[in-house]
């Protein structure tokens, strides 16, 4: 195992980290860490040092990143189960996004479409490449609707596709034309754009604004009807919401995406509110339904028990009902009576312990809150995927410069619906909720509730994860499958959070006692002390054995 | 011989549950078998992150793949520049001996050359004279088999030099599990052989717990001995399917004069004998005592499991050499393959004419053998057992039979990269697997519950 240099976080220097990351670097490639390493400082209650981030990570960077693709038919539709997706493109592509994200669904009854153990590609070959592979999809589509003939299908462009010229859009409009009872759409979200799995999100949130959102008229029964966005139920995750939802008293009309159907989606601009859950990868979709339809949103957060329990209470009072605020009191008292008792079980043997978050656009700060609520404290984290605004909050977009990368994404111009445009609340009463301290359209970001001097890192690389856990040497490193092993074989306990290590759920109450636990066991294993035999530790044990004295 | 040949009959255009993965995730699997090799996948980023992913998945180890991180510009305007500081920085970073670079559909689609973006780049003065080794691996032209032999093909074209014999032997097996590769190796020892093994990702893909922090994993073919593979005094390849362009061994027997093999994967028995035997010829030394008892036992276990393997019905897929190598095997003990199939399309002209024994066995090749395709042609084969990857879960599933994992990728069991399929002992071991299965499913079918069966 790694000796820390240094034993304790309190004596640990994040500048002295810093720049031990950036001095084996050239110059030019420490200029640009050296903007995407920050040390965190928390001035006038939200004003945060400046980040760079949603920048292009340089090439030879052992990157956690991926691809626009990844974003688009892995993150944002994968989860859905009823949209057949038809990657377009060579194999692997569509090989390596197959169930891999570990997304949870549940078909009502068996003979419900459920397209998600299938992976369709087009497989191009070398003539496709050097002829155009668009009558092939042709075919894979007529084939795909022979087979399952679903409601809708989604074509997602892999990065050959784009460099032949292939017109995806048209051809969806073409088939869309001849089988006018399947609303086929297609998504041009080739691994090079962009600069990470964020462009994705961004591609995928514009065609499903247009092509699906608004298809449909369908409003579920209730009262209190909402849609969760940015909630792709990893672990069952969304299945502990809708638990929650429902005991509530909310009627949860769509997730984008855990869990969810294509009508569903059709019909969310019927909802009379929108929370967000990820704000990085659906926080267009908000903004773009708010503008149209007159849907507000707030961003919310169901990881960690206290969290979850803020979150409802705004919700609450959104609706303003007393009876639904009164309800969902006695819901939150019901479920945090099991969820401190665990807690007092647990908190002493994690007090004091220290946690590193890599992740994501919005776990990374989503999880701190569960490390927190049982005494543990994060030294360090970043985003995978994220811009600045989900590290400095929204304050900053207005500043946000745009560059080329980001520029190869469309931003739709969205105006209000003439017939369905609807806000849900009047001024009045928006000004009322504001005056009472509600805030809409907010996210404030990770590093304004961070500590000053934790170390915020972008786009954390494989080189950078060593000097860190090397230095910093934590009790516990949350990031993905990719950095597992090396973290683990630096004795450090690794969790992964973004298939949970195929365990969860995580979110809402029940998912916050799963994860206290399951830390718990982390954090104080015994098996790293194994790892050096005894005589490798005391030499002198060697051969001192009973029968040799 | 009643071979039918499904391929040119496909059904469906589109590929449906893939039975194969792309190119050059099998030439970074192939370069991670080089000692202080770090591979390099020239492309987007995507490529090379699904990649790691994806071998992690199976090995749980650290993966080190870099990328040369194709913005839109560099997808329009050519990927040369983004090669050139990807080769800067990863070998500023990892110190390492060799960089293997693997294309991608996408620099290939656009047409980068490779190969002369490195001649610019040495020519420059740039990557303190570290061997650059580049193979050609579009995915639309080849699956990971291909890729994988291609990487070890080009690392041999590039490096390995002549010069007086060393009576060593050169051996270039499939993609076959860390724990098969240190078997060889020990087989190679026990007869006495200097054997240089290429690639081995025995230690550097199933290494220990680490005491000291490794740039990159330990182990691995050291790029001194492949530059020595010139001088050995014969090559060997393992896995009849290889082609001879793709073939390393063809390419160095012809190049330095020295003897060929091409032999099957040693899996079953007579397999195994057939490699034993060109063991005990190049190396003058009788089959060590200790394998002739393998065999012993192995062929008792054959007799010991007869009445619950006769008469079954596999279906069987993988890579080429493994897929064959399997049907061979299984022949051996009784069970007969109804579908033997390769998501392979470059090596499938090896793979059909490796089974010409097994009469009535059904191929699937290339398109033809995706999940979806296998799953439509079982309805009539009706077979009892399926053995392969986990990607053949749902085969199994849908048609309630047991899968018997083996080969790559196995990510819903542990322990895929110790699964064993070469020699008596990984036959032994891989036999064992087959018939606790078949034990294991009549035990759970029935309704009484024996515990002895
Ligand atoms: S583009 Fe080609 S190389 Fe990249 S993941 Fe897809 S199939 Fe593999
Ligand atoms: S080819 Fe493009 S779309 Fe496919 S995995 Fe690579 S980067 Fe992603």
């Amino acid at each position: 195992m790694i000796k820390a240099e240094l034993k304790s976080f309190s004596n640990i220097s994040a500048e002295k980290v810093k720049d031990s990351i950036l001095n084996r670097y050239p110059a030019k490639v420490a200029r640009k860490r050296g903007k995407q390493i920050i040390i965190n400082r928390v001035e006038n209650g939200d004003q945060v040092p400046e980040i760079l981030a949603n920048s292009r990570t340089i090439p030879g960077i052992l990157t956690m990143r991926g691809c626009a693709y990844a974003g688009c038919k892995g993150v944002v539709l994968g989860p859905t189960r009823d949209i057949l997706q038809i990657t377009h493109g060579p194999i692997g592509c569509g090989f390596y996004s197959w169930l891999t994200r570990r997304n949870q669904t549940r078909p009502e009854t068996l003979s419900d479409a459920n397209y998600m153990t299938y992976a369709l590609s087009t497989d191009l070959q070398e003539d496709e490449i050097i002829f155009g592979g668009e009558k092939k999809l042709k075919k894979a589509i007529e084939e795909a609707i022979a087979l399952f003939n679903p409601k809708a299908i989604g074509i997602f462009s892999t990065c050959p596709v784009g460099l032949i010229g292939d017109d995806v859009h048209a051809v969806a409009r073409e088939m869309e034309e001849k089988y006018p009872e399947v609303n086929i759409f297609g998504f041009s979200c080739e691994g090079y754009k962009g600069v990470s799995q964020s462009a994705g999100h961004h591609v995928a949130n514009n065609k499903v604004f247009t092509d699906v959102v608004g298809q449909l008229e369908m409003r579920k029964e209730g009262k209190y009807i909402v849609n969760i966005l940015g909630e792709y139920n990893i672990g069952g995750d969304a299945f502990e919401i809708e638990r929650i939802m429902e005991l509530c008293g909310f009627t949860l009309h769509s997730t984008f995406s855990g869990n969810s159907v294509y009508e569903e989606f059709a019909s969310a601009h019927n909802a009379d509110l929108n929370v967000v859950m990820c704000h990085r990868s659906i926080n267009y979709m908000a903004e773009m339904m708010e503008k149209k339809y007159g849907i507000p949103w707030f961003k919310v957060n169901f990881v960690g028990a206290e969290a979850t329990a803020k979150s409802l209470r705004k919700m609450a009072v959104y609706f303003g009902d007393a009876e639904l605020i009164e309800r969902v009191e006695s819901v939150i008292a019901a479920e945090m009576e099991n969820v401190l008792k665990v807690q007092g079980e647990i908190r002493p043997r994690c007090e004091g312990k220290k946690a590193m978050l890599f992740v994501g656009g919005s776990r990374a700060h989503h999880y701190q809150e569960l490390f927190t609520e049982i005494g543990m404290e994060t030294l360090s984290a970043g985003y995978e995927f994220a811009h600045r605004d989900d590290y400095e909050g929204r304050k900053v977009i207005p500043g946000i410069v745009v560059d080329a990368d980001t520029r190869n994404i469309e931003e739709l111009t969205v105006t209000p619906d003439e017939k369905r445009y609807n806000p849900r609340k009047k001024n009045d009463e928006m000004q009322k909720l504001e005056s009472a301290g509600f805030t809409f359209n907010d996210y404030n970001g990770m590093m304004t509730e961070m500590k000053d001097n934790s170390l915020i890192i972008d786009d954390l690389n494989h080189y950078e994860t060593e000097i860190l856990i090397e230095k910093y040497k934590p009790d516990i490193f949350c990031a993905g499958i990719k950095e597992k092993y090396v973290v683990q074989k630096g004795g450090i306990p690794m969790k992964q959070l973004h298939s949970y290590d195929y365990s969860g759920p995580y979110a809402g109450f029940i998912g916050a006692v799963n994860f206290y636990r399951e830390i718990d066991r982390m954090v104080n294993t015994k098996i790293f002390s194994l790892v050096k035999a005894p005589w490798q530790e005391s030499p002198e044990l060697t051969g001192s054995y009973v029968w040799n004295k | 011989m009643n071979k039918i040949d499904f391929s040119g009959t496909k059904s469906f255009t589109s590929t449906r549950n893939a039975c194969a993965l792309c190119a050059p995730l099998g030439a970074t699997l192939a370069f991670r078998g080089i000692e202080n090799c770090i591979p390099l996948v020239h492309g987007s980023q995507g490529c090379s992150t699904y990649i790691r992913r994806y071998i992690i998945s199976h090995f749980r180890e650290p993966v080190d793949i870099a990328s040369s991180n194709f913005s839109e510009e560099s997808a329009v305007f050519g990927g040369s520049e983004n090669l050139k500081t990807a080769l800067d920085n990863v070998i500023r970073q990892y110190h390492p001996s060799m960089v293997g670079v693997a294309s991608t559909c996408l620099s290939e689609t656009i047409g980068d050359d490779v190969p002369m973006a490195l001649r610019e780049y040495s020519a420059s003065g740039r990557g303190d004279g570290v061997p650059v080794v580049q193979v050609s691996t579009p995915s639309y032209r080849g699956t990971h088999a291909e890729g994988f032999r291609g990487a070890v093909r080009s690392a041999v074209e590039s490096i390995a030099k002549g010069g007086t014999s060393d009576g060593s032997i050169n051996f270039f097996p499939p993609i076959i599990s860390p724990e098969d590769l240190r078997h060889l190796k020990d087989i190679l020892k026990d007869f006495g052989i200097n054997g240089t093994v290429l690639p081995d990702y025995s230690e550097s893909m199933d290494g220990g717990a680490w005491e000291n922090y490794y740039k990159l994993p330990a182990g691995g073919t050291p790029v001194k001995a492949i530059l020595n593979m010139g001088r050995a005094s014969a090559s060997i390849d393992i896995g009849l399917c290889v082609t001879a362009p793709l073939s390393a061994g063809r390419f160095l027997s012809e190049k330095f004069g020295h003897v060929f093999y091409s032999t099957g994967l040693p899996l079953g028995i007579e397999a195994c004998d057939a490699f034993f035997r060109i063991l005990s010829e190049l190396s003058g030394n009788p089959v060590p005592e200790k394998y002739l008892k393998e065999r012993g036992r192995l062929a008792d276990a054959y007799i010991d499991a007869h009445k619950y393997l006769a008469g079954k019905r596999a279906v069987v897929y993988g890579e080429p050499d493994l897929a064959t190598g399997i049907a061979q095997f299984i022949e051996e003990t009784g069970v007969k393959t109804v579908l033997c199939a390769t998501g392979s399309r470059g090596m499938s002209a090896g793979f059909s004419s490796s089974l010409p024994q097994i009469d009535g066995v059904k191929c699937a090749l290339a398109d033809d053998a995706d999940f979806t395709t296998m799953l439509e042609l079982c309805r009539d084969l009706k077979p009892d057992m399926v053995i392969g990857s986990s990607k053949g879960f749902y085969l199994s599933k849908n048609l309630g039979i047991p899968l018997i994992r083996a080969g790559f990728p196995v990510h819903d069991r542990f322990g895929g990269q110790r699964l064993m399929h070469f020699g008596y002992q990984g036959t032994q071991q891989f036999f064992d697997r087959i018939v606790n299965a078949v034990m294991e499913y009549n035990q759970n079918s029935n309704s009484i519950g024996y515990s002895y069966i």
